[in-house]
């Protein structure tokens, strides 16, 4: 539960930063920043929220159900212009994802450590793994 | 036919909640079936079918929603546990969120225009590959309906994350670091959301594009 305060904490930061300057990203996103942040300066200790920040990465999809559910309010809107609605976010959304995964794969220093297969880092990923398999575990 | 026990936030809360552990249940079968997409799908059906008015759905779904807060600043964990494996890479990272979000804008306009679309809907769809709340801002200073945006940036993140993964492996990029930063520009939290329940790294990778993607959409916005 300490951990979840902290992450609220960390929300409610970003509301207040937002509030004061104005800065044009949604509060939850400054919130993740100033929370990454403060794990990189030891301002806050992994093992505290690492339970809490799980089990909510864990279940994202259950807090984005309602949020697309919400697309019933716009049928008859998107029933107007179904062609360009449906093409358009097609084909704008396939060429992003191309585009952006291309020149970060050409750019990227070396395959093996984007693969995550790289032996200096041996140590830290032996500390990973576990998280990995639980979150997929967990299905 | 619409009783007080429809409108009690406690009935949204529980349909969505029962809907998402049955979808889970579904995909270990179908693994192909996206969760999120069996959820909201068979809600949706259920409301229509029902004829349950969305307004008495939102009462409990706003609450589930709310975690969506909380659940984009623990986005850290992963990011702060990949951060170190990522440094190295930050040009090329900042370059394909640079170049993917450049062709967000474009694309959508062009391809919208192309099958004739009104200047509301090319316009609301300019922003549509960043996460909600930056897509309707963003969209009410493009000129275009904020509300629309909102749907269409939904729908962008859902198409990412079901087929996103799959047509990246086909077309080349299989490694973590490409494939979570072309998700995460592309398909923001819904499609984070997907890789982080399959890898971490990838994951990481996604969350940050997502952040990044924010920020360089918001900047190109301004320049358009």
């Amino acid at each position: 539960m300490t951990g979840f305060a902290i992450l609220m904490a960390f929300l409610f930061a970003g509301h207040v930063i937002r509030e004061w300057t104005g800065v044009p990203l949604p509060a939850n996103v400054i919130g993740m920043i100033l929370f990454t942040a403060a794990l990189g300066l030891r301002l806050v200790k992994l093992e505290t929220v690492e339970k809490a920040a799980d089990f909510l990465l864990r279940h994202m999809m259950l807090f984005f159900a309602p949020v697309v559910v919400g697309v019933v309010a716009f049928f008859p809107l998107i029933g107007r212009e179904a062609a360009a609605f449906f093409g358009g976010l097609v084909i704008s959304a396939v060429a992003v994802l191309l585009v952006t995964g291309w020149t970060t794969r050409a750019l990227a220093k070396d395959s093996a450590a984007a693969s995550g297969a790289y032996p200096a880092k041996a140590a830290e990923e032996a500390k990973s793994a576990p998280d990995d398999s639980r979150s997929g575990a967990a299905v | 036919m619409l009783s007080g026990w429809v409108s009690n936030p406690v009935f949204g809360m529980a349909l969505t909640v029962i809907a998402y552990v049955a979808s889970l249940r579904v995909q270990r079968r179908y693994p192909w079936l996206h969760p999120l997409f069996v959820t909201s799908g068979g809600l949706i059906l259920m409301l229509v079918a029902l004829r349950i008015p969305y307004e008495a759905y939102a009462a409990g779904g706003k609450v589930l929603e709310f975690f969506l807060g909380p659940a984009t600043v623990a986005l850290g964990v992963p990011l702060y546990r990949q951060f170190r494996r990522m440094r190295r890479n930050l040009a090329a990272i900042l370059a394909g969120v640079t170049a993917g979000s450049a062709t967000g804008l474009v694309t959508a306009g062009l391809s919208a225009s192309l099958f004739g679309a009104s200047q509301e809907l090319v316009r609301s769809m300019m922003p549509k590959s960043v996460t909600t709340p930056i897509a309707l801002e963003l969209a009410r200073e493009l000129g275009g309906v904020p509300e629309l945006a909102a749907v269409l940036t939904v729908l962008t993140g859902l198409f990412g994350s079901m087929f996103g993964p799959a047509l990246l492996r086909r077309c080349g990029v299989r490694s973590d670091l490409p494939l979570g930063i072309a998700i995460g520009t592309a398909a923001h939290g819904i499609g984070t959301a997907r890789l982080l329940r399959e890898s971490e790294p990838q994951g990481a990778a996604s969350s940050l594009a997502m952040a990044l993607a924010g920020i360089v959409t918001s900047v190109l916005a301004v320049l358009v």
